[in-house]
C-alpha cells in the first residue's frame, strides 16, 4: 500500500506546490466557454425546456473531468522524457498495479477539484446544481475512464509530441461531440449510434441527469464501469513497455 | 553480489550489448570503464529495471532480475547519470516518497532520512527545494536518496559527470566511505582517474563486449610502468617501458616533444582497446 500512496503523494505534493496556479488553468476554458456559449450563442437557444446555460454546465463538469483525469498523462509524460523521475519508480519495488493505481487517483483528484471549481463557476452565474453522491459516481467513473486511458497512452507513446497528437485526435474531438455543448438528438442517426459509444457521452448524460435534479440511467454508470475496467487493464499491460 | 551471464540488448539492428559476463563479489567497489556508447549504462539500466534485456541472465545477491524483480530492485539503489529529484519539492519530500516507494515505515523513514542527509553533510538542506541547490548538492542529494532503504548494492551511473574538480573529489570521498561501510558498488565511469583512484577492480567496456576485467595495479602492469609520449608533426605516439631506465634509454636519438610520465589507465585502455576513452 505504502508504494501505491507513494505515486499518489508525488502528484498531491506536486499539485499542492502549484494549486493556485492549477485551479486558474482549470477555470479558464469553462468561464471562456459560459461566456462564449452560454451567453453569447446559446443565451436564446434553450434546450428541453432548460436554459442554455443550465444545459452547459454539467457538460461542462464531463468535459472537464474527462479532461483533467487525462491530464495526468502529461505529468508523468513530463516525468518520463523530461525530469527523468519515472526512473525512481521503475526501479523501486513498485508493482504495476501500484503505480497505475496510484496515478489513476491523482487523476480523479484532479477531476473532483475541477468540478468543485465548476460547480462554483456554474453558482457565480446563477446555475445551481444538484451535487448528491450519484453525481460524484458520475464523476468518477469518467475521470476513472480518462485517468487509465491517460496512464496506457503515457506509458506507450515515444515522446511528448505523440502524447499532444493523441490528445488532439481523441480528447479534443470527444470534447466537443460527446453531449457537453449540445443534445446528441439534434445530429444525424448514423452519427448519435457512433457517439453512443463513447464514455463521455455517457458520462455527460449521467452528470446532467444527476445536476438537474433527475435520475441517470443505471446504463450509463455500467458502460463507464465496463469501459473503466477494460481501459484500467489496459494501463496495466502497458507500464512494461516503457522499459524497452 | 552480483552475477551477469552473457547478458545481451539490442535496439533492432544496433547491438548495445553483445555477451557480458561479469561477477561482483559482496563489498567490492567495481569500476565499468569506456567511451561513451560502450553499453555501460544500458548495462545498469538493465540491472537495476529500467530497461529489458534481450538475452542472458543477471542478479542481485541471488535475485534475478526479471523472473524476482521487485526482490532484486529492494536490494539496489540507483544514482543515475541525470539529475531526477523532483525539483518542485523539498529535499525531505524527495526522500520520502523514495522511502515510502521501498515500503519504509514513517517512524523508520523519518529517521533515515536525518542519517543520509548528515552522511552526505546535507543535514541542513532537508527543507529546501531541491530546485535551489547546486550540482553538486543534487548529486549528493541522489546519493542519500539511493541509500535510504539500505541497499546492499549501489549503482552509480558516472556519478560526478558534469561536476567541477573540487566537487568530484568530494563524491569520491563519499563513495569511499559508502564502500568502507559495507555495500557493493557497482560504477561506470569514463573518467580514467575516477576508477583508478576508486575502484578495486576494474572492466573495460568496448563496443557492447568486455576487453579485460582486473584490478586497476594490474591492468597498468600489463601494459608498462613508464609511458613515453613523442609528438610528431601530425600525430602523438606512446611507447611503454617496464622500468624509468628503460624509458630514458627509449627516448635517446627521438626528434620532437617528449614526455616521459607514469602509464595509466588510460594507457592501458588504449593498448587493450585501439581506442581511447
Amino acid at each position: 500500500m505504502r508504494p501505491l500512496l507513494a505515486v499518489y503523494l508525488r502528484e498531491m505534493l506536486l499539485l499542492r506546490r502549484r494549486f493556485w496556479r492549477v485551479c486558474l488553468g482549470m477555470s479558464v476554458s469553462p468561464v471562456l466557454y459560459v461566456i462564449a456559449f452560454g451567453y453569447a450563442l446559446g443565451a436564446g437557444s434553450p434546450v428541453g425546456g432548460l436554459r442554455y446555460l443550465d444545459f452547459l454546465i454539467p457538460g461542462l463538469v464531463a468535459m472537464s473531468s474527462m479532461t483533467q483525469a487525462y491530464g495526468v498523462s502529461s505529468e508523468i509524460n513530463i516525468a518520463r522524457f523530461y525530469a527523468h523521475i519515472f526512473e525512481e519508480f521503475q526501479a523501486a519495488p513498485l508493482t504495476n498495479l501500484s503505480f497505475v493505481t496510484g496515478e489513476v487517483m491523482a487523476g480523479i483528484t484532479r477531476a473532483g477539484l475541477s468540478t468543485v471549481l465548476i460547480v462554483a463557476i456554474g453558482a457565480a452565474f446563477g446555475v445551481t446544481m444538484h451535487c448528491g453522491p450519484l453525481f460524484w459516481v458520475a464523476v468518477v467513473l469518467n475521470a476513472f475512464v480518462f485517468a487509465s486511458l491517460a496512464v496506457w497512452s503515457a506509458m506507450v507513446v515515444k515522446s511528448h509530441a505523440d502524447q499532444a497528437l493523441l490528445a488532439n485526435f481523441v480528447i479534443t474531438p470527444m470534447a466537443f461531440l460527446g453531449g457537453t455543448f449540445f443534445p446528441l438528438e439534434r445530429l444525424p442517426g448514423w452519427s448519435q449510434r457512433i457517439l453512443d459509444l463513447v464514455p463521455l457521452t455517457h458520462a455527460a448524460r449521467a452528470i446532467r441527469a444527476e445536476a438537474l435534479g433527475g435520475a441517470a440511467a443505471a446504463s450509463d454508470y455500467a458502460l463507464l464501469v465496463v469501459l473503466g475496467a477494460a481501459a484500467f487493464f489496459i494501463a496495466l499491460r502497458s507500464v512494461d513497455a516503457a522499459r524497452e | 553480489m552480483i552475477v551477469i551471464e552473457d547478458l545481451r540488448k539490442s535496439y533492432g539492428e544496433r547491438v548495445a550489448l553483445d555477451g557480458v559476463s561479469l561477477t561482483v563479489p559482496k563489498g567490492q567497489l567495481f569500476a565499468y570503464l569506456g567511451p561513451n556508447g560502450a553499453g555501460k549504462s544500458t548495462t545498469i539500466r538493465i540491472l537495476t529495471g529500467l530497461t529489458k534485456r534481450s538475452g542472458g541472465r543477471a542478479s542481485l545477491d541471488g535475485c534475478d532480475i526479471e523472473a524476482d524483480a521487485l526482490a532484486a530492485r529492494r536490494r539496489s539503489g540507483l544514482v543515475p547519470q541525470q539529475t531526477n529529484l523532483d525539483n518542485d519539492l523539498s529535499v525531505g519530500e524527495n526522500l520520502d516518497i523514495h522511502g515510502r516507494l521501498f515500503d519504509m515505515r514513517r517512524g523508520e523513514r523519518q529517521d533515515r532520512i536525518a542519517e543520509v542527509l548528515a552522511y552526505v553533510e546535507l543535514a541542513d538542506r532537508r527543507d529546501q527545494t531541491v530546485r535551489t541547490l547546486s550540482g553538486g548538492m543534487k548529486r549528493r542529494v541522489m546519493i542519500a536518496r539511493a541509500l535510504m532503504h539500505r541497499p546492499a548494492i549501489l549503482f552509480l551511473d558516472e556519478p560526478t559527470a558534469g561536476l567541477d574538480a573540487q566537487i568530484r573529489r568530494r563524491i569520491w570521498a563519499l563513495i569511499k566511505r559508502i564502500r568502507q561501510d559495507g555495500t557493493t558498488i557497482f560504477l561506470t565511469t569514463h573518467h580514467i582517474e575516477e576508477a583508478e583512484f576508486l575502484a578495486e577492480r576494474v572492466a573495460f567496456l568496448d563496443q557492447g563486449r568486455i576487453v579485460v576485467i582486473d584490478s586497476p595495479a594490474n591492468l597498468i602492469n600489463r601494459v608498462g610502468a613508464w609511458a613515453v609520449d613523442v609528438l610528431g608533426e601530425e600525430d602523438m605516439e606512446t611507447e611503454y617501458f617496464a622500468t624509468r631506465a628503460e624509458a630514458d634509454h627509449g627516448i635517446r636519438g627521438r626528434d620532437g616533444s617528449v614526455t616521459i610520465r607514469r602509464v595509466n589507465l588510460e594507457d592501458a585502455f588504449l593498448a587493450m582497446t585501439g581506442r581511447k576513452v
